[in-house]
């Protein structure tokens, strides 16, 4: 019996640890009070993304407020439709020809970091890497076989995979060890990434747009609590003074 | 002036309903074991989250739309439109599975001080029912938000009645409503989650403090507190006044008043157990993905599996018992078994020592490997099954039964250490 629980117990953090993505991620460190990520993130996501991708549970007036852009601005700015600063932030891209067009709909993005995690976004729109098998050239090393295109491929360059060959029993295995882009894109390496970094910033922020003012209040519920436990203590200790035991 | 008024209106309303009376009996002159510990915190915090699932349940039913289209939507729309509607939800997620964490410790306490042995036994098979219509609860409440995990769960345990010969398939299409899960499974889900189970579970716990009260609380020694009338010295009554039906036909030593001690008691627990609840609701309302699960922030979708389908964690010791059977009627009759046969537990348990502190090595061992298994077997759930799992699955799903049959056996003629007089001695 001694013996079955130790080998359990030794076995536990395998079992806990076994199931992780297959691809290391690169961690994504954002930061959901630095305002202007968040503002370049909107634009980004907006200009980019918005065209195929809905954020159909959120308004332009949340984002608008929420990261401190002037309503008119906004609209201005970031409202490419006829929609009204209070419409959710939808597109006009019809879902049946869509999954004609990309094999299936591309998905609506307010929660998108909330299913798939900073990191995983964060790597994924650093991993696009030229194909010319697939049908729009790309392929990518986080969502093997992807239907999306590199969108973002004006901003990054032509990015060509670097590949280490090996003889393994007289085959050849190729693997991929790099991604570099052409230096055709309108940003720097650096620059990409932390475009990157600021448009998962601000899916991060859509996934949960009170999470700043959750975080901050609940500082005064804890305090508040605290207090209320040092009373509630003395309180106790009081009234038991007549129980002997 | 304002006393006198007082007064007349209580005597009135005494004289009509026996509110002063009920208010003696259970509270203020209730006989209450003086030396309980921190396994006792537990019955009063699983009140407390029934409380705050039914209040932050009430809220949330008002801008929720139980439709297959609008179901996920109105979620996010509470999350984000409605004033403080995120919190109501992350209470009401928490809630859950604190619930059941609170649940699970109480139910622990039972069993280590045998707190279901004789004349408790229909205290603990109340409780066993509230465990199991909190289970249904739970399971039709993670159904209501529409997502990815809420349909692909009840997808999968739906589809166990399956197995049940000849009338299974009817069942199961009885059950949904439909040839799969869709709009109409999750609006009768939404009827039964918010009105009928509810209903149900406060009527038990109302039946399970009555049955407490009637044979009074167990304690960690494990022996009684109401003596054989005239049997101990006036010197050693517990110096309170207690109700008459307590008092007048037994001698009550080492206890005190429910009202005003072990409510000033509890509501210490209660504000250390607010504090970490609150910590997870403003820091941690996913809980590490185990509270809310990732997947199910996508919206259900019929043609799409999941790559991993897990239970939320407080199912996952008796779905790793499912899955460890590679027979799926055999592994649903197993299943079933492994949640009803704690309902027996007062049964299975012969012995006539209650608490773990004067019982056998032997009974300490098997409540060790018992609940070692448990949790590996809830570990085990949460994950996808591979080939060395599942014989870890069996051995532990072997090791919790045999926990009963063990006790069957060698709690007859159980060797127990002698067991004190009384809690103070």
């Amino acid at each position: 019996m001694k013996k079955l629980l130790i080998t359990l117990f030794a076995l536990l953090p395998s079992l806990v640890f076994a199931a992780g993505p297959s691809i290391p991620l690169d961690k994504a460190n954002y930061d959901l009070t630095n305002k202007a990520s968040l503002q370049n993130g909107a634009k980004l996501f907006i200009n980019y993304c918005l065209g195929c991708h809905t954020m159909g549970y959120q308004r332009y007036e949340r984002v608008a407020n929420d990261l401190d852009i002037p309503n008119d601005l906004m609209l201005d700015n970031l409202v490419f439709t006829d929609q009204k600063i209070g419409d959710l932030m939808t597109n006009s891209m019809h879902k049946k020809e869509a999954a004609k067009w990309f094999g299936a709909a591309p998905p609506d993005l307010t929660l998108v970091a909330r299913v798939r995690g900073a990191d995983w976004l964060y790597t994924y729109l650093r991993s696009f890497y030229a194909d010319p098998s697939r049908p729009f050239g790309v392929n990518n090393t986080v969502f093997p076989d992807v239907g999306m295109p590199h969108v973002l491929e004006e901003l990054q360059g032509v990015p060509n995979a670097v590949f280490e060959t090996e003889m393994v029993d007289g085959v050849e295995h190729k693997t991929l060890v790099s991604i570099e882009a052409d230096g055709s894109g309108e940003l720097s390496k650096d620059e990409y990434n932390q475009a990157v970094l600021d448009m998962v910033n601000f899916l991060v922020y859509s996934g949960e747009p009170m999470r700043v003012e959750r975080e901050r209040l609940g500082m005064f519920v804890l305090g508040f609590i605290f207090i209320f436990f040092i009373i509630a203590y003395l309180l106790k200790k009081e009234f038991w003074r007549d129980v002997h035991h | 002036m304002i006393k006198g008024l007082v007064t007349g209106v209580i005597d009135w309303v005494d004289a009509r309903i026996p509110m002063t009376d009920t208010w003696n009996k259970h509270l203020a002159q209730y006989p209450t074991p003086i030396n309980f510990n921190f396994w006792y915190f537990f019955g009063s915090l699983a009140m407390l989250v029934l409380v705050n699932q039914i209040l932050t349940g009430i809220w949330l039913t008002m801008n929720y739309n139980p439709s297959a289209e609008g179901a996920f939507a109105s979620i996010e729309y509470i999350m984000r439109d409605v004033e403080y509607g995120w919190l109501l939800r992350y209470m009401h997620s928490t809630g859950a599975s604190f619930f059941f964490i609170v649940v699970y410790l109480h139910m622990f306490r039972g069993l280590i001080y045998g707190s279901y042995q004789k004349p408790r036994e229909l205290i603990w098979v109340f409780g066993m029912l509230i465990f199991l219509v909190l289970m249904a609860e739970a399971f039709m409440g993670y159904l209501l938000p529409w997502g990815q995990m809420s349909f692909w769960g009840a997808q999968v345990i739906i589809s166990l009645f399956g197995a049940i010969p000849i009338i299974g398939d009817d069942l199961t299409q009885w059950i949904r409503g439909d040839f799969v899960i869709s709009g109409a499974t999750l609006t009768r889900f939404f009827a039964l989650h918010v009105v009928a189970l509810p209903l149900v579970l406060v009527v038990l716990v109302f039946l399970h403090i009555v049955a407490l009260h009637e044979v009074g609380s167990n304690n960690p020694e494990g022996i009684e507190i109401k003596k054989k009338k005239g049997s101990v010295p006036e010197s050693e009554l517990s110096p309170f006044k207690y109700h008459k039906q307590f008092s007048d036909k037994k001698d009550i030593v080492d206890a005190a008043p429910f009202f005003p001690y072990f409510v000033v008691k509890d509501v210490v627990g209660v504000a250390v157990f607010l504090f970490l609840f609150a910590a997870v609701i403003f820091y941690w309302p996913e809980g590490g993905g185990y509270f809310l699960e990732p997947p199910n922030f996508e919206p259900a979708n019929g043609l799409k599996t999941p790559e991993h389908i897990a239970p939320v964690w407080y199912y996952t010791p008796f779905y790793a018992i499912l899955r460890a059977i590679p027979d799926k009627l055999i592994g649903v009759i197993v299943f079933g078994s492994s949640v009803l046969i704690l309902c027996f537990l007062p049964w299975f348990d012969r012995c006539k020592v209650r608490s773990i502190r004067y019982r056998s090595t032997l009974h300490k061992l098997n409540i060790t490997q018992f609940i070692i298994c448990f949790i590996v077997l809830g570990i085990l759930g949460a994950l996808p099954a591979t080939p060395l799992y599942t014989v870890i699955s069996q051995i532990c799903s072997f090791g919790y039964f045999a926990f009963f049959a063990l006790l069957f056996i060698y709690s007859k003629n159980e060797k127990c250490k002698p067991v004190p007089e009384r809690i103070t001695k």
